[in-house]
């Protein structure tokens, strides 16, 4: 059995059908790209893995825990699944201490000096220990995404989203972040990864799965999925991708 | 050309942070702004010193030896608004944030409570706040239940409570609401429960965002406090009708409104102050 497995999930907004059937089985410590069109389901399927959004049909497996099954406590479930956005909302009232401390603290129950010397060891790791009493409104957007990194890591998930993390950042500041998710993956983090950053997905997935119109189109180990595409969608995404010179 | 003139001694476009004097154009506004305050306040004062009536006027209103006599006695009594309004506003500010919050409860299961808030509010902004003071302060003490306080002090702190709560819940709920869904799906993920997410990410940001208007109501209800008085509660106003009726002249009103905007205007300049900051740091995040 695979750490996570999705069978046949749908998701709809209304009437317009974000999800049609997606299949998708993750590893442990695999590292999984969703690439794809804006609007093709990449962060609709993160969400609903993290049931943020509760699914309209289909099963989400994760870790052997059936997380579309009646009566799952969806707080334990998001203890063990940690998530970063796009937008890093991170919280603007908080310093970066209590930023990443609050989920130790009210979820895991853990005591307010166990839990800073948790984010201080993060913190230290990913190279922010002097941002540690700072407010997000003056961190840099690539300093708010580290945090919000760590932030998630700080609850010791065993699989970890990235939704369009680099999304929203200036290009400068891409590379720091994803030298963070580089170094999670060496350290054998579960991922699963919706990005527009084809480069990092050629050198740093295990597997890349293209979605298009709510269905996983193709997959396979990127060398594969870069080179030689199969379907003829793929296709024509790459070769935008290219033109637009991000590959 | 001139236009442009007018621009450089005017303000920014797009400037619309609330504040009366300052700004940008430095010197040159400041003295356009001087000159035309005082034209503007000597002609209002010419037409009103002028008028046919002004003499009678002077002598009943403003009549120095009356407002020295009943000054000291009816800001004594202020104190029993003072004591109104402290008393009232902590309880207002609680009850009010408890109907927000029900108010804001998703999900089926709460739809009874977010109807009962929504009733409430809806209620008791209707009911002109005088008729609510007599209401509760003439009817409740006339049933003669026991164990219920038939003070008319109490009961006009009640139909405040009642009033301005149900105002101030809808300036709690429009903070509620202008906290993006991203912040509260953030905590969700990290394993917090709805409570937890509210307690700790949405209402610290919600409170902060809402503390001009809360001000502002306040400020109505200090002005509300006045309206006991004609449960027979003796407080400033109370106190300036006895005077006015001892000695058939109505200074004592005017020393009551000094009172009044004694305390009021500090709390308007407040009000004001806190809204341009929160503007400016607004501006200073986008």
């Amino acid at each position: 059995m695979s750490f996570v497995e999705l069978e046949g999930v749908h998701k709809s907004f209304g009437r317009n059908e974000v999800l049609r059937g997606i299949d998708l089985t993750v590893e442990e410590h695999e590292v999984v790209c969703l690439i794809g069109a804006s609007g093709s389901g990449k962060s609709t399927l993160l969400r609903c893995v993290n049931l943020l959004e509760p699914v309209d049909a289909g099963r989400i497996v994760v870790g052997g825990t059936e997380l579309t099954a009646p009566g799952v406590d969806v707080n334990r479930v998001r203890r063990e699944i940690g998530i970063v956005f796009q937008s890093y909302n991170l919280f603007p009232h908080m310093s970066v201490l209590r930023n990443v401390t609050l989920g130790p603290r009210k979820a895991l129950g853990l005591s307010r000096a166990e839990a800073e010397q948790r984010a201080d060891e993060l913190l230290a790791r990913f190279g922010l220990s002097d941002k540690r009493d700072a407010y997000p409104d003056s961190l840099s957007g690539g300093q708010q995404q580290r945090v919000a990194i760590v932030r998630a890591l700080a609850l010791r998930p065993k699989l970890m989203l990235l939704d369009e993390i680099t999304s929203a950042l200036d290009p400068e500041l891409v590379a720091e972040v994803l030298n963070v998710v580089r170094e999670l993956a060496a350290g054998g983090m579960t991922m699963l990864i919706a990005t527009h950053e084809m480069g990092f997905a050629r050198d740093s997935a295990n597997r890349v799965c293209f979605l298009d119109a709510g269905r996983i189109l193709e997959q396979g180990p990127p060398e594969r999925i870069f080179s030689s595409p199969t379907e003829p969608r793929t296709q024509q995404f790459l070769a935008r991708i290219v033109e637009a010179g991000r590959l | 050309m001139a236009l442009r003139e007018h621009q450089r001694a005017g303000s920014r476009v797009g400037d619309r942070a609330s504040r009366i004097l300052g700004g940008p154009g430095g010197g040159r506004s400041l003295a356009i702004a001087t000159l035309s305050t005082a034209v503007v306040l000597t002609a209002l004062g010419l037409v009103v010193v002028t008028s046919p009536g002004w003499p009678e006027v002077r002598e009943s209103f403003f009549y120095g030896p009356e407002f020295r006599e009943s000054f000291p006695d009816i800001l004594e009594q202020f104190g029993t608004n003072v004591q109104l309004f402290l008393l009232a506003e902590a309880f207002i500010l609680v009850w009010a944030l408890v109907l927000a919050v029900l108010r804001s409860l998703p999900g089926p299961v709460f739809f009874p409570l977010r109807l009962l808030s929504a009733a409430y509010t809806d209620v008791f902004r209707g009911i002109p706040t005088i008729l609510l003071v007599f209401l509760l302060g003439f009817g409740v003490p006339g049933l003669q239940l026991s164990g219920v306080p038939s003070s008319q002090f109490f009961w006009a702190t009640v139909s405040l409570v009642l009033v301005y709560s149900a105002y101030v819940s809808e300036v709690y709920r429009s903070g509620i609401e202008s906290v993006h869904p991203s912040q509260e799906a953030a905590a969700r993920s990290l394993g917090l429960t709805q409570l937890q997410a509210l307690r700790h990410v949405v209402l610290p940001q919600a409170i902060r965002r809402v503390v001009p208007p809360l001000l502002n109501d306040f400020i109505g209800l200090q002005k509300d406090t006045a309206l006991v008085a004609l449960l027979g509660v003796v407080e400033a106003f109370r106190q300036s009708q006895i005077e006015v009726a001892g000695s058939f002249n109505y200074t004592p009103y005017v020393a009551t409104a000094v009172i009044f905007l004694a305390l009021t205007i500090p709390m308007t300049r407040l009000t004001d102050w806190l809204i341009a900051r929160n503007r400016r740091r607004e501006l200073a995040r986008a």
